[in-house]
């Protein structure tokens, strides 16, 4: 039954998904930008950016409004857009790459992995995080992958569930390390929460210019092998049909992924739920063919993230909420809707 | 058949992310109150402050401690006379609901805040151990126990015959009970009077009464003349909002602080001015986190920064933050930094928290 249902499929490119979702981030970008807790109207931020900063001409704003919209606002909205697209981006890889539907960037251990790396850097390093803690956070995250990559391998060869379980396990021990680090330093608990909900908050144009290299070789290697992905989503005899080692296909896409979180985590603490939500969802309105769905997934992630990070700032305004609580708060629910309402479900 | 499993399985994915991120909220919620009775840790900057009231009131104590405790009992009792109602207490004792039969010589403090209440009051002698929190004053029975964990076996291995803690985690303090050992809870102060009646308590419970009442008109007088000297014109807190400073205070990076409804809060209030972080909690809590834009429009006088040990927080990395620079507390150089074990126990030292708001407001320097 199933099977019937994929080669339904229609393969052909879902332009006008494509352009729809492209509407949708332009509008979170326009609403990121020109709404939060500083009275500043929307008109006058357009003016602002279009006026001053393209048109050259002298700002109306005080110095504070200025640094509000360029040094704050622009710098969170975009880094949350490419945070969220390569969360999206990765977790529809890792579901393509591992033909399952529960895996996403955490299932690896990225998430436990970078969580230990940042409460290592927290509790023994405490005044070096500034320049310490994205660097853990990604040695972490990439360490825990290696392990669960070499663990899964020498169980059940190459696998797919056997590496979801090797995934499963380091998580749970990197986890339980974690928590014994907390135990032992009940005083940075707050500041590894913090990080372990996410944290655009305290981002600038740095965290931006630091993840552009990871975003574009990993956003780049990973859309190009969206066609492959097709191929192997009926099984690895036909990828390696092709001519080409699923294996190997397998493991670039994972080292792609996982940079991607890792870097993506990073910068801006552990925001869940981006990387399995947007992939189901898109999936369920554009159909399973990864060429339409690594992009859409993409600008979905994107916007979803823009605008839960404009919730983040201005639901509880003029304080904050941790951006990973509204991810699962808005997502989750939505998240059951589709599923619920949509028959057209396959992965 | 497949997919409804695929369905299910996803759904409870679903429920268990949406489950760790509550309760990582939760986590967040009650540690952001749990720091503020935590402490650093062990600071040599602050140890060698001056501390005039706490020294004169320790000092006692300490002259005492050539003899054994079971004699400091009865001089202190001989030279109560004078006073009508602080008139030593008999035990037994009830002390906030608790019933405590003889004069505590084993006690076991769990809160930093409570170890530095036990030995201003003259009770230091009495204290067997203290958590690993506990820094100050310098000699404190230091052992690893813990106030926010904290673990009943090797709290009753101790054969405390009193137990002072901040707030009951874990329900501890039931199980205590159940082992005949009288528990005193003290729940963060939420101004100076909560304080000074937890210092009452302390000396009541310890048969310290006198000292403790001494140590509370001591720090009162201090304030009072701190206030005196260095509250700007007008100290009336119902003046005009617009003529009185406004300020920051930061405990954490991530801008976490703490409203006027706090132990902290109160003491800046006192000085008349005005915090920026009340606006942005509505409901009370205390410790809302500030969306930095809100902090860069509020353009606040005066910023007080906390977490120089475990953020690395100084003047300069505020002066770096995206768009800082343009404030006017960093432009006039109104920065001052906060001891983070000063501004989060309410004990005998919450003078020289006191004096250092008055010391900065002293270094205030106005727009040239």
């Amino acid at each position: 039954m199933d099977q019937e249902r994929v080669n339904l499929k229609p393969l052909r490119f879902r332009w006008g998904w494509l352009t729809a979702t492209l509407a949708v981030l332009l509008v979170a970008i326009f609403a990121g930008i020109t709404i939060g807790p500083a009275g500043i109207t929307p008109g006058q931020v357009m003016v602002e950016l279009i006026g001053s900063g393209l048109g050259g001409r002298p700002s109306t704003l005080s110095s504070i409004q200025q640094a509000i919209i360029w040094e704050i606002r622009l710098p969170r909205v975009v880094l949350g857009g490419m945070v969220g697209g390569l969360l999206a981006l990765s977790g529809a890889s890792y579901q393509g790459v591992f033909r399952n539907p529960l895996a996403d960037p955490y299932l690896l251990g990225v998430a436990a992995g970078g969580g230990l790396g940042a409460t290592v850097v927290i509790a023994l390093a405490p005044a070096t995080t500034s320049i310490l803690l994205p660097l853990a956070a990604f040695v972490g995250a990439l360490g825990a992958v290696a392990l669960t990559y070499a663990v899964g391998r020498s169980i059940g060869g190459r696998s797919a569930v056997s590496l979801i379980l090797a995934g499963v396990a380091v998580a749970a021990f990197f986890t339980a390390v974690q928590t014994y680090i907390l135990q032992r330093n009940a005083d940075t608990i707050r500041q590894v929460y913090s990080w372990i909900l996410g944290l655009l908050a305290t981002t600038g144009w740095r965290e931006v210019l630091a993840l552009i290299p990871y975003a574009i070789v990993c956003g780049t290697g990973l859309l190009l092998h969206r066609r492959l992905l097709d191929v192997m989503s009926v099984g690895d005899e036909e990828v390696d049909g092709l001519g080409v080692s699923a294996a190997r296909v397998r493991t670039t896409v994972v080292v792609f992924a996982t940079l991607a979180t890792a870097a993506a985590v990073a910068v801006s603490g552990l925001i869940g739920f981006v990387g399995i939500v947007i992939p189901h969802t898109v999936r369920l309105l554009v159909g399973s063919s990864y060429r339409s769905l690594l992009p859409i997934s993409v600008i979905a992630g994107a916007a979803f993230l823009i605008l839960a990070d404009l919730a983040a700032r201005t639901v509880v305004s003029p304080a904050e909420l941790p951006i990973g609580v509204i991810t699962a708060f808005v997502g989750a629910p939505f998240f059951m809707l589709v599923l619920r309402t949509t028959r057209r479900y396959v992965v | 058949m497949l997919k409804g499993r695929y369905q299910v399985s996803l759904l409870m994915a679903v429920l268990m992310l949406v489950g760790s991120a509550c309760s990582g909220e939760n986590d967040t919620a009650t540690q952001t109150t749990v720091s503020t009775t935590t402490t650093a840790p062990p600071n040599t900057a602050t140890t060698t402050t001056t501390t005039t009231p706490t020294t004169t009131t320790a000092a006692a104590p300490s002259t005492k401690t050539t003899a054994p405790t079971t004699t400091t009992a009865p001089t202190t009792t001989t030279t109560v006379a004078p006073t009508t109602t602080t008139a030593e207490p008999e035990f037994p004792v009830t002390v906030a609901g608790v019933l405590i039969p003889a004069k505590p010589t084993a006690i076991v403090s769990l809160s930093p805040t409570a170890t530095e209440m036990l030995f201003a009051v003259g009770a230091g002698d009495q204290v067997i151990a203290v958590d690993s929190f506990s820094n100050y004053p310098e000699g404190t029975p230091i052992t690893d126990l813990s106030g926010f964990r904290p673990n009943l076996e090797a709290i009753a291995a101790y054969g405390p015959d009193l137990v002072v803690m901040s707030g009951n985690p874990e329900e501890i303090a039931s199980g205590l009970e159940a082992l005949g050992i009288p528990v005193l809870i003290h729940e963060a102060a939420l101004d100076l009077e909560d304080a000074y009646r937890q210092m009452r308590q302390v000396g009541a419970a310890t048969g310290h009464v006198e000292e403790a009442e001494e140590l509370v008109s001591t720090i009162q007088e201090e304030i009072a003349e701190l206030l005196d000297e260095h509250a700007p014109e007008p100290v009336d807190p119902n003046a005009e909002p617009d003529v009185r400073l406004t300020f920051y205070h930061e405990i954490s990076d991530a801008f976490f602080s703490a409203t006027s409804s706090t132990f902290i809060g109160t003491v800046y209030a006192m000085f008349g001015l005005v915090n920026i972080a009340d606006e942005a909690d509505p409901d009370g809590y205390g410790y809302p986190q500030l969306s930095p834009e809100y902090i860069l429009e509020a353009d606040p006088d005066i910023i007080f920064y906390g977490c120089a040990i475990w953020c690395g927080t100084t003047a300069e990395s505020i002066t770096e933050r995206p768009g800082w620079s343009e404030l006017q507390a960093i432009r006039n150089q109104n920065l001052f930094e906060v001891d983070d074990d000063l501004s989060s126990r309410w004990g005998p030292r919450l003078i020289e928290f006191v004096r250092l708001i008055g010391q900065s407001l002293g270094n205030f320097s106005r727009d040239g």
